[in-house]
């Protein structure tokens, strides 16, 4: 499928900012599920990118901006061709060895209750890719997918507790329990082009990829209870969303910010 | 618990001398000493203790936010000739730490080559994944290492644990070193003591020595504090005073284009080198942790860049856990080709099966440490722990094996100390600080001696309880 991504954020300051950094990870890199056939990350004004690459090697545009700045507009456009690999993460990058991804972070560290969920779902028995599978079906069961009550900082385990949550949290919490159930797992920002086409999103997608021996990583939609198919553009991969998130930034100064974003995804023929 | 003493000797060797080496001159002081005159002089130095404004704040002590720490007047003494030991052992304990990270930050060949467990590298929470390839300036990444070393015997010294991240307590070995010098100047000419004052320069050359080779041959090089509520703030406003350089905090720096700058009167200023007492976690909100208002934005782009130098080098943490600590035997000798100079205290891995079933039949006995902890917390001492609180700990150990470390319980050393009693002994240690250069190892003679002042205690460490003695390596 190609997909054409248009990502387009504007930020405005009551009182102008002095300065203004962001990290920016918003560009694909191919796998063999992915061919990246064009990709541009601009700014207006007179910032500066410096593109480079994280430890986990996602491409990362760093945004150093002097002021005084009252408004920002960064804008990503670009097409990909995807192909359904039924899940199967093969041909990306790989700088660490699986095991770091068993690293508990802050934001998907599991409490007792996650602990016990995880508990109960090793113990349906099975291999790690059915065990997986029944993880992802419990949840999709147990946690409903809700906008209001999460907010970026929301951990698994207060997710958990609410039983609801956005993508990043349903990712969160499926991360936690994967690595106390002893499989690496991982956090992906990216983009999921809609099947019921619906084009304009408010926010890019998040999802989860576990390594399977034998198999290697694959990838599991915890908000959608399904696994990753060609509708799927993966950018970037991290701990957890503090990993991978699209931006993260810093200003000095800048009172009243305003944040206005346009993201629509786009399946090739509509 | 029957303990060798630093002045009298082993307590059931009826051959060794009635006095150490070093100490002939201190015991014929205590022993000819007034009565009154050792309270008299306890009392002038806390007094100017007060005055110099030396304090230490202690996490969950809602009393006071800041107290002394208790200081005894009585030196501990170390002779030359043992220091030389000492040092050699700790010159090749730091070149070994620093050997380490290199390799398990570039090729992690002591992984391939089977002397640590992969697991224990990748999942280290102190392993710095930004900081993989990263080659710091001049290659070094533990600038300021505090080794933790205990005696239990005339010739028997170990190290504790090593200290590689932003270990404290040098402000205490020299201030310590001048209120003696101010109560008891007798003492200091009759005695030969190797100065410590000479530390404040050490620091700053190896600070200097491993500036960006960009910089210019005078580099600016500032200390960054997480601020006033810091335990150890008082230590680094003291030593950025001795040093002679800014004391700064993260909202007085900023970068731009990967470069970092301070604040000053006269405009923006480059920075080239940040002795920093501030946790990795926070160093860098666009990196660690989001929500640390102590960091600089962009701190860590500007250090990958090559354009300021970290010291210590982020992730250099992931040398000194407790778990790579049962390890440093081989690292010492996988990185130095040498068998190593100084000791490890023999530990057991919980995450190992047969070692948490011992340690788990013997725990009235022994020290279990929490693998990340620090500052004496999440620990067990056996011999001096309830019943109730050594079953607390067997659950905890039981929950997660992998989390903790045992050892035997080692009988540290005793030195004469003042206390309400009289003089009688305790407990101590000695903090070495160990300063790593781009050009060499420097070590001021001594370091810090905590002492625990409880008796038995064998806890030295300030937060509970500890307090400090001056420490004289003595040419005899």
């Amino acid at each position: 499928m190609r997909v054409h991504v248009d990502y387009v954020t504007r930020y405005e300051y009551d009182t102008p900012a002095r300065l203004i950094q962001q990290v920016l990870r918003m560009t694909p890199r191919p796998y063999d599920g992915q061919h990246v056939r064009d990709w541009r990350v601009e700014i207006d004004g007179d910032g500066r990118l410096r593109a480079g690459e994280d430890a986990l090697g996602n491409v990362v545009h760093m945004l150093s901006l002097a002021g005084p700045v009252r408004r920002l507009m960064a804008r990503v456009i670009g097409e990909v061709d995807t192909s359904d690999t039924g899940g199967m993460v093969h041909g990306a990058i790989e700088r660490f060895p699986p095991a770091v991804f068993l690293r508990e972070t802050d934001l998907t560290r599991c409490d007792a209750a996650l602990h016990a969920f995880a508990a109960e779902v090793a113990a349906k028995g099975g291999s790690k890719l059915d065990q997986l599978h029944a993880l992802l079906g419990a949840l999709n069961e147990q946690v409903a997918f809700d906008t209001s009550p999460t907010t970026s900082t929301t951990t698994a385990a207060e997710a958990f507790a609410m039983k609801r949550g956005v993508c990043q949290d349903l990712s969160h919490i499926f991360i936690g329990a994967a690595r106390v159930m002893g499989m690496p797992a991982r956090y992906v920002s990216g983009h999921l082009a809609r099947s019921d086409g619906e084009i304009d999103q408010e926010a890019g997608h998040a999802w989860c990829e576990t390594y399977v021996e034998d198999l290697g990583w694959v990838g599991f939609d915890a908000a959608n209870g399904v696994c990753p198919t060609d509708a799927y553009v993966r950018v970037a991969i991290g701990l957890d969303y503090l990993g991978a998130a699209p931006v993260r930034g810093s200003r000095y100064g800048g009172g009243g910010e305003q944040l206005d974003v346009k993201l629509r995804v786009t399946p090739a023929g509509q | 618990m029957l303990a060798f003493d630093e002045m009298n000797g082993a307590p059931d060797d009826q051959t060794s001398p009635e006095v150490r080496d070093g100490y002939t001159a201190v015991k014929r002081w205590l022993d000819d000493a007034p009565p009154g005159l050792l309270k008299a002089r306890r009392e002038q130095a806390e007094l100017l203790f007060r005055r110099i404004g030396i304090t230490f704040a202690v996490y969950g002590d809602a009393e006071a936010e800041e107290r002394l720490i208790p200081f005894d007047i009585i030196p501990r003494i170390i002779t030359q000739k043992e220091w030389a030991g000492l040092e050699r052992g700790l010159v090749q304990r730091a070149r070994a730490l620093n050997a380490f990270l290199a390799d398990i930050y570039g090729p992690r060949e002591c992984i391939r080559a089977g002397i640590v467990p992969a697991d224990l590298i990748l999942r280290n929470p102190q392993f710095c994944l930004e900081m993989v390839n990263q080659r710091p300036p001049h290659g070094v990444y533990v600038h300021v290492a505090g080794i933790d070393l205990v005696r239990t015997g005339p010739d028997d010294f170990y190290v504790l644990e090593d200290n590689c991240r932003t270990p404290s307590g040098v402000s205490y070995m020299l201030e310590n070193r001048e209120v003696m010098m101010r109560l008891f100047p007798d003492l200091f000419s009759s005695h030969r003591v190797a100065p410590v004052e000479t530390y404040t320069d050490a620091l700053l050359t190896t600070l200097r020595s491993v500036a960006p080779q960009r910089a210019s041959a005078d580099p600016t090089v500032v200390l960054m504090t997480p601020g006033l509520h810091n335990s150890a703030f008082y230590e680094h406003s003291f030593l950025a005073d001795k040093l002679g350089i800014e004391l700064v905090e993260g909202r007085d720096l900023f970068v731009q284009d990967e470069v970092v700058f301070m604040r000053t009167t006269e405009g923006a200023k480059r920075v080239d080198v940040i002795y920093r007492r501030i946790d990795d976690d926070f160093i860098d909100p666009l990196v660690f942790r989001p929500d640390s208002m102590l960091g600089v934005p962009g701190l860590m782009s500007a250090y990958c860049a090559g354009n300021v130098t970290l010291a210590n080098a982020p992730g250099a943490g992931a040398a000194d856990d407790k778990a790579i600590y049962s390890y440093m035997p081989e690292i010492v000798r996988f990185f130095t080709g040498e068998a190593p100079i100084l000791k490890n205290v023999p530990s057991w891995r919980c995450r190992e099966p047969e070692a948490l079933a011992h340690v788990l039949d013997r725990l009235p006995e022994l020290v279990v440490k929490e693998v990340n902890g620090s500052g004496g917390y999440g620990m067990l001492v056996g011999p001096t722990s309830s019943k109730a609180e050594i079953e607390t700990f067997r659950h905890r150990l039981k929950a997660s094996p992998e989390t903790f470390i045992a050892q035997p319980t080692l009988a540290l050393s005793t030195c004469p100390t003042f206390v309400e009693s009289g003089v009688a002994p305790r407990h101590v240690d000695l903090r070495p600080f160990v300063l790593s250069g781009a050009d060499e190892v420097r070590i001021i003679p001594g370091g810090l001696t905590r002492v625990a002042l409880k008796e038995g205690s064998l806890v030295v460490n300030s937060s509970q309880g500890g307090g400090t003695k001056d420490t004289w390596v003595l040419d005899v």
